[in-house]
Order: C-alpha cells, then structure tokens, then sequence
C-alpha cells in the first residue's frame, strides 16, 4: 500500500520537470532558438553524452569529489576534535569562545583571496577552503553534544579509571554519534557548494571549472549539461547520507531512554 | 621505617582469619570526617569503621549526606576535614578494587552497548586481555541470571534486568568492596526481594565488603550487619543498631522473626525522631 502510494506520489513529483523539459524543448525548435546563453534540452543532453563520452565530465567530477570530500574530512575531524576539547574543558572553551564567534561568520568563500596568496591557485587552496567551512558544524553540534553526555555515564568511567583517552572513545563519542551525523550532512551541502565556487575562481579543475570554460567558449549546451551533473551529484549524495544516517541512527534508536 | 611500624605492616597484611585475631583493623575508616561546601555544612564528624566482609546499611532522612559518605569511600569527594581511609590509605580518587552500583540503572548503562558489552567495559577498564574477555562475562551474565540475554540492550530489558545487569558490571572488576547508591529503590517489591536475597548470596560467597544507601528501613535490616542510622543538618551519625540476624536470611523467616521486628521498631522511632 504505502509502497505504491510512494511510488505513485514520486511519479507526481517527476510531473513538473518532465514537463519542463517537453515545453523547454518545444520552444527551442519552434523559435529556433540560437542563443549563447540557453540551450534546448536535446543539444544539453547531447553536450551531456560527448562530455560523459570522452571522460571529460568524470575526470572533472573525480577532481571536484576529491577535494570536496578531503576537505569534509579535514574539517570534520578538526571540528569535531576541538568540539570534544572545548566541550570537556571549560577554560578552554572560555577561552576559546570569542575568537571562534569572531572566526566563524566569514563566509568560506571570503579566505579565498587570502588562501591564493598563501597557497596559490591550486588544489591546496580549494580543499583549505572547504575544511574552513566545514569545520563550524562539527565543532558547535559537537561542543553543544558533549556537555549533554549523561553525567552518570561520565562517573561511571571514572569509578572505572578510564583514561581520557578511553572516555572520549567509549563514552563521549559513542553518546554523541547522532550529532555528528548531523554535522555532516550539513558539511556534505557545504563542501560541494564551495568547492565548486573555488574552481570557478581559483583552482582551475574540476566541474566548477568546466562550467566556467564552456561559458567562455560560449558552449551554453555544454554549461547546462554540467548544471545538471552537478544537481545530480548533490541528490545522489544526500541519498546516500540519509542511508547512512538510517544506518546509524538504527544504532542510535537503540539508546531510547529506559524506564 | 622503625621495627614497630614494619611489624604493625605485616600484620596488616596478613590475609585471612589471622587478622581478624591478632588486629581488626577496619578497611574503611572515616575519622571526624566533615565536609563544607560554600560555608554550608553537609557532614560534620562522622567517624566510622568497616570490617572487611561487613555489610553496612546506611539510612536516614534525606539530605542527611547518604551518597556523600558513598561517594567519599569512591574517592570522589575529599572530605575538607578529617580522614576517609581505605586499608590505611587515604580515598583520594576511585580504587579498582571498589565498585559502584547506581540507582538510575538506565542511566548508568550505556545503551550502544549490549549486556555483554556492557559487562566487557569493565574488562577492558581493568585490562583484561581479549581472549579471557568472553568467558568472564558469561560467567558473570550467569551469576545474574542474565545467561540469556547477553546480546540484549538495555533498552530491551527491563529494570530489574537492567540493575542485575549493573551488578555485574560492577564485579567484573573483581571488587572488595562494592558501593551500593539505593540500588533496588526504583524495583517493583518482588524484583528487589530477589535481588536482595542474589545479593546477599553474593557477597557472602565472595567475602566482599558492602556499603549500601538506602530508604527502606527493612532492606537495610534484611541485609546489613550493622545499620547506620544518620541525622540531618549537618549530616553525622546518630546511632549504629547491630544486627544480629542469623544468616542465611530469608524472606519470611527473618522477617518475622521477633528480633527483627524489635529491630523494625528502633529503626522507624529513630527515623521519625531524625525526621522531626
């Protein structure tokens, strides 16, 4: 039952761009159009099928993927490493607490300028910048986590004389496993969007860049086509985190709270 | 180190029976212990010795610093006067040797984990190789009565299961003395006689030393060699009542026995003159 409603409400859904598309399409022959700024949908599709063809679409979407996700994975583990620290120790966090609310508001894409005369245009550049943005969710969701660890779980391991060490990972980090989740899915839409702004400006690689380089060979088909990759890179990768997160917060179910 | 010292050492150390005949030295001992807290004062000279294998219940009315001399004994609160020592040391940080059972069960377990697991955390807390690991705990699921349910959640299970559960966490570490924070005040009546009665099975098998918080006048009877009866503001002792029931107890003939309702009688007149 629910699986044909489903099914049927998805076919719903597919309504309106499919039709999107038909009226796009019709519109582009009836004017012939010739433009260099749209494009109809077959040629999109077609620049779609040459660039997927001769490699060119997959090589840019290794490259974009690549420093997207080293970047996640820098500013995740950064993140989450000073959340912990800041969560256990208050001095630290006091201490700590303006200069990250100070830090925090720069839009990832504003230490670009700054990262080019660091590091150059390259592929250090793009994946600081993407770190940079995804180390605040993790950091905050948490910082905010630790300090809701149950505090009977925290004297049952010092009753037990676990080291700090041991504490973090048998107790803080399993407790807080939820909230990561959560910090990376948010970091997962962050990486994507600036990596491709990066490439777009100063790391000429990637899918960012090749839209950047159909638009200046005035190849609108070829732009779109890559739009649209990109769209799809983004739906299949949070397909995969609600999976993921499925996964772990079945573990997590496990944790509601007992009588 | 003088002759007299070093000799006073070695009986100390002395295992088994000969202490007791030669020098009853206490394992626990608390001397004019008192505890300030921002110019409030919570304890205030408590002194206090624990036999090896003794099992003290502590009670009185709330506030009177129950689970603070509990949490003495654990190492951790330091007392801001006098002395909490354990075989001559001070309690300045959590012993491996000392356990604690918590009332909020379903707090003090950690639900990721599983029955076994949970147990294992107390393994690998006191460094038990991996292989030995596996045998341990269902042994010690057995001892429970847990046998079957190693693979639970404590989500799964219910509370009684789950207390069960955090006893035997808590002698996985092999304990002398075993800390007990109103362990059965949230069971149902039935759950905390069979508790009760594993309990004191237990800790009579094992020779371990228990210090046991509780509310209920008739646990504390039912279990304990000597119940401490402490007064309120500030928190001291007021009267030790030595219980001289034979053991093994049992649910109907200790409990009806005269000495024990003679007992039952002292205890709920002190608690209401404590109270009052």
């Amino acid at each position: 039952m629910s699986g044909l409603a489903s099914r049927a409400d998805r076919a719903r859904g597919l309504c309106l761009p499919l039709g999107g598309l038909l009226v796009a399409e019709a519109a582009a022959r009836i004017s012939g159009l010739d433009s260099t700024t749209l494009a109809a949908p077959s040629a999109i599709a077609g620049a779609g099928a040459r660039a997927a063809l001769d490699g060119s679409l997959f090589a840019a979407t290794a490259q974009t993927l690549g420093a997207a996700f080293a970047g996640l994975v820098i500013g995740v583990v950064l993140g989450l490493a000073a959340g912990i620290a800041f969560g256990l120790v208050r001095p630290l966090d006091r201490l700590m607490e303006v200069t990250v609310e100070l830090i925090r508001p720069v839009p990832p894409v504003a230490i670009i300028p700054i990262l080019i005369i660091v590091s150059g245009l390259g592929f250090r550049t793009e994946v600081t910048t993407v770190a940079f943005a995804c180390i605040w969710p993790a950091l905050i969701l948490s910082r905010s986590a630790v300090r809701g660890v149950e505090p009977r779980l925290i004297e049952v391991s010092r009753a037990l004389r676990l080291s700090p060490l041991a504490r973090i990972g048998k107790i803080i980090m399993p407790s807080i496993l939820p909230n990561i989740v959560v910090a990376v899915r948010l970091s997962v839409g962050f990486a994507l969007i600036v990596a491709i702004t990066v490439e777009m400006t100063a790391n000429p690689v990637g899918l960012g860049y090749a839209m950047i380089e159909a638009q200046q060979a005035l190849d609108p088909a070829l732009m779109l086509a890559v739009l649209l990759w990109i769209g799809g890179i983004g739906w299949a990768l949070n397909a995969l985190l609600l999976l993921l997160a499925a996964r772990v917060m079945g573990a997590a179910a496990r944790q509601a709270p007992s009588p | 180190m003088s002759v007299r010292v070093r000799q006073a050492k070695r009986r100390f150390e002395t295992p088994g029976v000969a202490i007791e005949a030669i020098a009853p030295a206490p394992l626990i001992r608390f001397r004019q212990v008192g505890l300030d807290i921002g110019g409030r004062t919570i304890i205030d000279g408590v002194s206090l010795d624990i036999r090896g294998g003794e099992v003290v219940c502590v009670v009185g009315p709330s506030g009177c610093g129950k689970t603070t001399l509990l949490r003495m004994i654990a190492g951790f609160v330091q007392p801001t006067a006098g002395t909490v020592t354990f075989n001559g040391q001070p309690t300045a940080a959590p012993r491996p040797d000392v356990a604690i059972v918590f009332q909020d069960y379903g707090k003090a377990l950690l639900p990721w984990r599983t029955a076994a697991g949970n147990v294992a955390l107390a393994l690998e807390a006191i460094g038990l190789p991996k292989p030995q690991r596996p045998a341990r705990i269902a042994e010690l699921l057995a001892l429970l009565g847990l046998g079957g349910h190693a693979d639970k959640y404590p989500a799964a299970m219910s509370g009684g299961m789950q207390q069960r559960l955090q006893i035997a966490r808590a002698l996985a570490q092999e304990p002398t003395v075993l800390l007990m924070d109103e362990p059965f005040g949230a069971l149902d009546a039935m759950t905390r006689q069979h508790l009760q009665d594993e309990l004191l099975r237990i800790v009579t098998d094992r020779g371990i030393t228990v210090f046991f918080v509780t509310h209920d006048l008739e646990e504390a009877i039912y279990l304990a060699d000597r119940v401490i009866g402490l007064a309120p503001n500030p928190g001291r002792v007021a009267r030790e009542f030595d219980i001289g029931l034979a053991r093994p107890r049992d649910q109907l003939a200790t409990i009806e026995h005269p000495d024990f309702l003679r007992l039952r009688r002292a205890l709920f007149e002190f608690i209401k003159a404590a109270e009052s």
